[in-house]
C-alpha cells in the first residue's frame, strides 16, 4: 500500500517526462514516469518476438499499451521466422536473449509442412528443447462481452510439450511403412504432474484432472497416468481424477464446468488447447504461457497466425493484451497489471469496440485504441 | 563464485544423494555447470524444488509467538524487492494433541523443497505431547543444523569480532524421542549416537569448513564420562578428520567449551556438536554476538531444507507488542534466497540488515535501543526498495 502511495506522489511530482509518444490527450497531464526514464537499466527486460502473420500488429498494440501506461518494461525485439528464414535473426541470438531476460512475449511462428533442409523438428519445438520449457499453460476463461454457448467458464490446461508425440522420430523402415515414435519418460511426466499440482495450489484451484489414453496406449500413457496418480498423493487437499482423451472432448464441449486444472501429454493437450480456446471465443482471446524451470514465455493459447489477416488490421489483439497482463503479474508489477486487465475487461463489457472475431466491426488499433483510453490512473 | 557458494548452500546437499546408505563413500566435489549442461541442470533442480519460470515456491510455517508477525514482515520485504518467490503458507494448530496433524507440513515441505519455520510452540504438561518442531526434523531427516555468529561492530557486546560456525547434529542424542518409565518411579531416556549419522554430520562440517575457507574444525563431546555414545562420536570425528589434512582437527569437553566460550571466543572457528550440547552452545554463542533477535539458523537435509531464526524461541512474551527484533527471521529469509541462488537478493537484504544494524542503529530494545519492531521493518522495506528501484 504505501509502495503506490510512493508512486502516486512521485508521480504527481515528476515532469511528464515521455507523453510526447503517446497516443491519446488523457494520458498526458495524468501521469508521468514514476520510474526515471533515464535509467534504462532498472527496468525489465523482456525478449519480444513478434511471430508470423498478425503477429507483429497483435505485439505493436501491446507495444502501444504498456507505452501509455509508462511501464517500466523494455523490450528486446527480433523477428524470427521459418517461413521467412531471410528476415529471420538466427535461433541462437533468440535462444540466448530469451535465458539472459527469463521472459519473453511471442507471437505465432508459422511451420510450413515441409521444411526446406528436410529437418523434421520445427522451429517452435527447437525453442521448447534448448529451453526446456517443458509446460504450457493455457488459461480458459469466459469474457462477458463475448456471446458464447457456456458461461463463466473458468479451468486451465497444462500440457507436457517436450516429448510424447513431438519427438520428431520418423522413420520409413520399409518402403510404405512410416514409424513414428511417441516417447513417454517417466521423469518428464513426474516433473508435469508436479507443475500441474503446484500451479493448482498456488492458483487457488480444487481438482486436476489427468486427461490420457492408457486403455489402449497402456504402457506409455499408463505411465504418465501413473506418475500423475503418485504425484496426488503429496497433494492431500487438492482432488485428483483422470479421464479418457475422447470422453474429455465431448465432456469438454458438453458440460465445460466440471473442470478446473487439466494435465496431459503433448497432442492430447495441443488439440484440448484448441478445443477449449473454441469455447470461449476463439483463438484471439485466450492467453498461455510456456514455462520452464528458469524463464516463462508468454504467447496466445491457441497457436493461429491468422495469415489472411496480415495487414488489414482485423486481428484481435486481446489474447496478446492478456499475456502481457500475466508477464507484468509474473515480475511482480501487480498494480500495473491489475490496471491493465481493468481497462481491457471494460472495452470488452461495454461492446462498444469489437473486432471481426468477436461479431463487430472494430480494427486492431481501435479496440488498442479504446483499452488505453480506458486504462485507470488510480 | 556464486556455484561456490552453492556448493555447501544447496550443492552440497544434492550431493549427499550420492551417498550410500552407510554414508561411507566421499562426497563428489560439486562440479561446474557450463551453459551447455543447463537444460540437464534445470531438470535434476525442479526434482525438488518448485522453481517454475525463475520463481519459487516455498511453504511457510509460521508458527506461534512472534512468528506470525515475523513471517509478514518478510512477505512485505520480498514484495518491496521484487523477489520471484511465493509462499503456501501453513497454519499449523499447536493446540492439537494429535501429531499426525503434522503431516500436512511435511508433505508441502516435500513438495517445495524448502520452508521458511517460526519455532511451534511444545506444550509440556501433555505426556504424549511430542514436540512438533523435532518431530517435523526427524521426519524430514533435517540432519545438519547450521547457525554462523558473527559479531556486529554496531551492537555494543563484551567480545569484539566474533566469527563461529555452529554445526549441530539434529536427528538424533538425546532428541530420539525415547523415553519409558520401566518400574514406577524410574524413567530411562535413551541417548543414540550412532556411526552413519556421526559421519554423516562430520563429513558435512568439514565439506563446510573447505567451502569456505575455514581453519579449524572442534568436535564438542563428554567422551569422559560417556565413553561409548559420545566415544563413538568423536572417534567417528577424527576418522573423517584425516581424509581433510588441510583443516585442523581438535576437539573439547562441553563444559570446558562453555566455559571457554564465553571467556576467549575467539579461539572456536567451526564447532561440530551433537544434538544437545549443539542446542546449548548455539544459544550462548547467539547470546554472545547480541542475543536471540539477531542470527539466523539453517536446517539441512538430503533433500529439504529449512530456514528459521538461530535459536528457536517463540518469543511469546513479546508478541503483539511491536518490541520484537524481526532481524533474525528477515536473516534467515537472506539465507533462504541464497539456497535459491537469488544471490542479488539475498545481498540487497543482507545490505539493509547491515545498515540497520551498524550505520543508522535502528535497534529494538533488546539491543538496548529504543526503536520499535516497525521502524525496522519500515527502513528496511524502503532501503530495498531503493537498492533495487521495483
Amino acid at each position: 500500500m504505501a509502495n503506490s502511495m510512493t508512486r502516486i506522489v512521485s508521480a504527481l511530482l515528476n515532469s511528464s517526462k515521455g507523453a510526447e509518444k503517446l497516443l491519446t490527450s488523457r494520458l498526458i497531464h495524468s501521469t508521468s514516469p514514476v520510474y526515471n526514464a533515464d535509467v534504462k537499466e532498472n527496468y525489465i527486460k523482456c525478449t519480444l518476438i513478434p511471430g508470423d502473420g498478425v503477429g507483429p500488429e497483435l505485439c505493436q498494440a501491446v507495444k502501444e499499451v504498456l507505452a501509455a501506461m509508462q511501464t517500466p518494461v523494455v523490450f528486446e525485439e527480433m523477428f524470427l521466422s521459418e517461413v521467412n528464414p531471410t528476415m529471420s535473426v538466427p535461433l541462437e541470438q533468440a535462444i540466448n536473449s530469451i535465458h539472459k531476460n527469463k521472459i519473453a512475449l511471442k507471437g505465432i511462428l508459422s511451420t510450413p509442412f515441409s521444411s526446406l533442409s528436410g529437418e523434421l523438428q520445427s522451429l517452435n519445438m527447437k525453442i521448447r528443447r534448448q529451453l526446456d520449457l517443458f509446460a504450457n499453460v493455457v488459461h480458459v476463461k469466459s469474457l462477458n462481452g463475448i456471446p458464447t454457448r457456456h458461461k463463466n467458464l473458468d479451468f486451465i490446461t497444462i500440457r507436457e510439450q517436450t516429448e510424447g508425440e513431438y519427438s520428431a522420430l520418423e522413420h520409413e523402415s520399409v518402403p510404405g511403412v512410416i514409424e513414428c515414435m511417441k516417447i513417454i519418460t517417466e521423469a518428464k511426466s513426474r516433473r508435469i504432474a508436479k507443475f500441474a499440482f503446484d500451479y493448482a495450489t498456488k492458483h487457488g484451484r480444487k481438482k486436476v484432472t489427468a486427461v490420457h489414453k492408457a486403455n489402449i496406449m497402456k504402457l506409455s500413457d499408463g505411465l504418465f497416468l501413473k506418475c500423475c496418480e503418485e504425484t496426488a498423493q503429496l497433494y492431500p487437499s487438492i482432488k485428483f481424477d483422470s479421464m479418457i482423451i475422447d470422453n474429455t472432448c465431448m465432456q469438454l464441449v458438453s458440460h465445460p464446468h466440471k473442470f478446473d486444472v487439466l494435465v496431459m501429454p503433448n497432442l492430447y493437450g495441443n488439440i484440448i488447447d484448441n478445443l477449449a480456446s473454441g469455447l470461449v471465443g476463439g483463438a484471439g482471446v485466450v492467453p498461455g504461457a510456456s514455462y520452464s524451470s528458469d524463464c516463462v514465455i508468454y504467447e496466445p493459447g491457441a497457436r493461429h497466425t491468422f495469415g489472411q489477416a496480415v495487414g488489414k488490421n482485423i486481428a484481435n489483439p486481446t489474447a496478446m493484451i492478456l499475456c502481457a497482463t500475466k508477464m507484468l503479474w509474473h515480475v511482480n508489477l501487480h498494480s500495473y497489471a491489475r490496471r491493465l486487465t481493468d481497462a481491457l475487461e471494460k472495452v470488452i463489457n461495454s461492446g462498444k469496440s469489437k473486432t471481426r472475431d468477436m461479431g463487430g466491426y472494430a480494427s486492431t488499433t481501435d479496440f488498442t485504441r479504446a483499452v488505453i483510453s480506458n486504462i485507470s490512473f488510480e | 563464485m556464486s556455484l561456490l557458494k552453492h556448493c555447501v548452500t544447496g550443492g552440497l546437499i544434492n550431493s549427499f544423494k550420492s551417498l550410500p546408505a552407510n554414508g561411507i563413500a566421499k562426497l563428489p566435489i560439486a562440479a561446474g555447470v557450463t551453459q551447455g549442461q543447463r537444460n540437464l541442470q534445470s531438470t535434476t533442480i525442479s526434482n525438488y524444488k518448485a522453481k517454475y519460470g525463475g520463481r519459487f515456491m516455498v511453504t511457510m510455517l509460521p508458527g506461534d509467538g512472534i512468528g506470525p508477525e515475523m513471517m509478514s514482515y518478510v512477505k512485505t520485504i520480498f514484495k518491496a524487492g521484487g523477489v520471484p518467490v511465493d509462499f503456501e503458507e501453513l497454519n499449523l494448530d499447536s493446540t492439537h494433541e494429535d501429531i499426525e496433524h503434522i503431516e500436512e507440513a511435511v508433505i508441502a515441505i516435500r513438495r517445495n523443497g524448502v520452508a521458511l519455520k517460526g519455532n511451534i510452540e511444545t506444550r509440556e504438561h501433555s505426556r504424549n505431547f511430542r514436540s512438533r518442531n523435532v518431530e517435523l526434523r526427524l521426519r524430514l531427516n533435517l540432519f545438519a543444523n547450521v547457525i554462523h555468529c558473527r559479531s556486529q561492530p554496531g551492537i555494543n557486546t563484551r567480545h569484539k569480532n566474533i566469527d563461529i560456525v555452529l554445526i549441530r547434529q539434529n536427528t538424533e542424542g538425546e532428541y530420539s524421542c525415547l523415553e519409558h518409565e520401566n518400574v514406577k518411579g524410574v524413567v530411562e531416556s535413551l541417548k543414540i549416537i550412532t556411526q552413519s549419522k556421526s559421519e554423516q554430520i562430520a563429513r558435512y562440517a568439514f565439506e563446510y569448513a573447505r567451502k569456505y575457507n575455514r581453519k579449524k574444525v572442534t568436535a564438542v563431546h563428554k567422551a569422559n564420562i560417556m565413553k561409548l555414545s559420545d566415544g563413538l562420536f568423536l572417534n567417528t570425528c577424527s576418522e573423517i578428520a584425516k581424509e581433510y589434512p588441510e583443516i585442523m582437527f581438535d576437539n573439547i569437553i562441553i563444559d570446558n567449551c562453555s566455559m571457554q566460550l564465553v571467556s576467549n571466543p575467539h579461539k572456536f572457528d567451526v564447532l561440530l556438536l551433537p544434538n544437545l550440547y549443539g542446542n546449548i552452545l548455539t544459544n550462548i554463542a547467539c547470546g554472545l554476538v547480541g542475543g536471540p533477535g539477531i542470527t539466523s539458523g539453517r536446517n539441512y537435509g538430503i533433500e529439504h531444507a529449512v530456514f528459521e531464526t538461530g535459536t528457536r524461541n517463540t518469543g511469546k512474551s513479546v508478541a503483539g507488542k511491536n518490541v520484537a527484533n524481526p532481524l533474525a527471521m528477515i536473516n534467515a529469509s537472506a539465507d533462504l534466497l541464497e539456497f535459491l541462488r537469488l544471490d542479488y537478493h539475498a545481498t540487497v537484504i543482507r545490505n539493509s540488515i547491515h545498515k540497520v544494524l551498524n550505520i543508522e542503529k535502528i535497534h529494538t530494545p533488546d539491543l538496548g535501543g529504543t526503536y520499535n519492531t516497525t521502524d525496522v521493518v519500515e527502513f528496511i522495506m524502503k532501503d530495498v526498495q531503493a537498492q533495487t528501484s521495483i
